[in-house]
């Protein structure tokens, strides 16, 4: 009897972990099966790279869409790594502790806001200053900036633990040679710590791409090849919660194609992702020095903390 | 400060990094003020009344609407998050195949974005099982959403447990299933318990997952098969009408408070966690 509960709950716990498997299986046969007779029955090229999006005449081009995407996201990062990569660098080796305690809380909850408060914040308050500088309230330049603001707790969480993970006698060695904390921080540490970030930065990648409600809010929605940084413009994720309320047959099958096309990209940016990490992992095994003398300077605790954000 | 003045780089470099550290501070604290002034005066008591309509939005439906769904996905997600990361930890061998692949899979599902979670939902449970917009739909596409996250904080509240608590255990000759109930779930519940709040912030904030399956119908639905909108999809709603920017700011403070306190209680748990191991 004991013997039969056991085993039970062995297959109970087996399957559940399953489920992942199950789950993911589930959303690729339902978003192929969906968007592939579409895609095939507009035509690949026509789909991929039509440059107008009529879906009143029939024409379901959605090169604009992925063009949108990819402006959209490059901006974001252009804004997000640098601000995200200094600050990772300021919490990693310039933060007192005491500020450490306030800092690291507040990246937190900069990553758990909603996208919808994002998205509105965006709407009544970057918008209206784009308004006046610009002219132009919503455009890339808008969409790109509230997205860099997004991707931030996760740059900074991945790049933050990355830095941390640099064997100490880098640091060290380079203190040694005469470099001021600085220059040690930026011309070893950083380095060392360069796959880790690379890491980082293709998760935000990720997220910039697939982030849909804050976007909706900011980038004017227009299905068309955008002309500059400060016309808008309209991405894949906005395609799809635009019109999916009232699109039918073909329209809807398009839709869904769009999604397939972004889905696509995420696991190519995933695949990307474990590639860097597997790189990172290997790295770091070969970093460790032999023989380690006990860890000292003033790091604070929870360096796996950052892995919380992703 | 004598020594940066022959390091001008250094300096800079220094500057950088402190203006960085500001900035996102300043970005932070502007969002969360700008919303706090503009929302709270638009709070009333009117946006709490028990219905919905056109001329009062209330958010009271919205309301209940959030919390049963939290509660539907958690009552489906948890369990099995937890139980995989059972296996994952307890049972599977090391170098098992299979663990490889469910690592592999959940770190995928948690790269997807939302509105590929809506998609799916809207498919498979909208479409194809019939049942149109509903609650239960949209429960099930945030169960598996969150899935990932509460597998990897499960994974590492039980790695935390220390393994002479599962050999003090097994000396006493209890069987593995009794290990993991009686020994090691309560050790890691604090880490768990966790990661589900952090788990909570993200179905409370969720909007494109649940568009297109929870539906956008402003009023509590009679059973799980009805459709009704969370608190983030109203707020969308709202802007979406553009007439009712008022209730909108309000509406986001609402969701504000909610997902930060949700957050403060999951770090504040979390933190906890982290002193009681230091005195272990």
């Amino acid at each position: 009897m004991k013997h039969f509960k056991e085993n039970f709950m062995h297959i109970v716990f087996l399957v559940c972990a399953c489920v992942c498997i199950v789950s993911v299986a589930l959303i690729c046969i339902f978003l192929f099966a969906n968007g592939i007779p579409a895609i095939a029955e507009i035509g690949v090229f026509k789909f991929l790279l039509g440059t107008s999006w009529k879906p009143s005449n029939g024409i379901y081009g959605i090169f604009p869409m992925i063009l949108g995407s990819i402006y959209v996201t490059a901006g974001a990062i252009l804004i997000g790594v640098p601000l995200g990569l200094l600050c990772a660098i300021f919490m990693a080796r310039f933060c007192p502790k005491k500020l450490y305690r306030i800092l690291k809380p507040a990246i937190e909850l900069l990553a758990g806001i909603p996208s919808i408060v994002y998205g509105f914040f965006g709407l009544v308050v970057i918008v209206p200053i784009m308004q006046n500088i610009f002219g132009v309230g919503k455009s890339i330049l808008t969409a790109s900036i509230l997205l860099g603001i997004m991707i931030l707790p996760t740059i900074i969480g991945v790049s933050e633990s990355a830095i941390r993970a640099v064997p100490n006698s880098y640091y060290e060695g380079a203190l040694a040679l005469g470099a001021t904390h600085e220059r040690a921080v930026f011309f070893s540490l950083l380095p060392a710590a360069r796959s880790g970030i690379t890491a980082g930065i293709i998760l935000g990648v990720g997220r910039a791409i697939g982030e849909t409600m804050a976007v909706v809010m900011v980038a004017g929605n227009q299905p068309v090849i955008p002309e500059g940084i400060l016309s808008g413009v309209r991405t894949m994720t906005a395609n799809i919660v635009l019109e999916m309320g009232y699109a039918a047959d073909l329209h809807r099958e398009a839709l869904i194609a769009t999604g397939v096309v972004l889905f696509v990209f995420i696991l190519l940016i995933n695949l990307c992702f474990s590639l860097v990490k597997k790189e990172d992992a290997r790295a770091n095994r070969k970093k460790q020095p032999r023989s380690r003398i006990g860890k000292r300077c003033h790091q604070p605790a929870e360096p796996d903390a950052a892995d919380a954000s992703l | 400060m004598q020594a940066y003045k022959k390091q001008p780089l250094s300096l800079a470099l220094l500057i950088a990094v402190s203006l960085a550290a500001l900035l996102t501070v300043v970005i932070l604290l502007s969002l969360i003020a700008y919303i706090l002034i503009k929302g709270i005066p638009n709070l009333s008591i009117d946006l709490f009344a028990w219905t919905y309509t056109t001329e009062n939005v209330s958010m009271t439906p919205a309301i209940i609407n959030t919390i049963t769904m939290t509660l539907l996905s958690l009552l489906i997600a948890v369990p099995i998050g937890v139980f995989s990361a059972i296996y994952l930890v307890e049972y599977a061998r090391r170098g098992n195949k299979l663990v490889k692949v469910v690592r592999l899979t959940a770190e995928t599902l948690s790269g997807i974005p939302s509105i590929v979670y809506g998609l799916f939902g809207y498919l498979m449970f909208s479409i194809a099982l019939g049942w149109g917009y509903c609650l239960l739909a949209g429960a099930l596409t945030m169960a598996i959403m969150i899935l990932p996250l509460i597998m990897r904080t499960t994974e590492e509240a039980l790695k935390a447990v220390p393994d002479t608590y599962r050999e003090g255990s097994f000396g006493l000759g209890a069987g593995r299933l009794r290990t993991v109930f009686r020994i090691v779930l309560p050790s890691a519940m604090p880490g768990i318990s966790a990661g589900i709040i952090l788990a909570i912030g993200r179905i409370v904030g969720e909007t494109a997952a649940l568009i297109y399956t929870a539906g956008t119908v402003a009023g509590i639905p009679k059973n799980l098969l009805g459709s009704g909108r969370t608190l983030a999809i109203h707020m969308y709603a709202l802007l979406n009408e553009g007439l009712y920017m008022e209730q909108a700011y309000a509406t986001a403070v609402v969701l504000l408070v909610m997902v930060v306190g949700i957050n403060a209680l999951s770090s504040f748990i979390a933190r906890r966690v982290g002193t009681k191991e230091e005195i272990r």
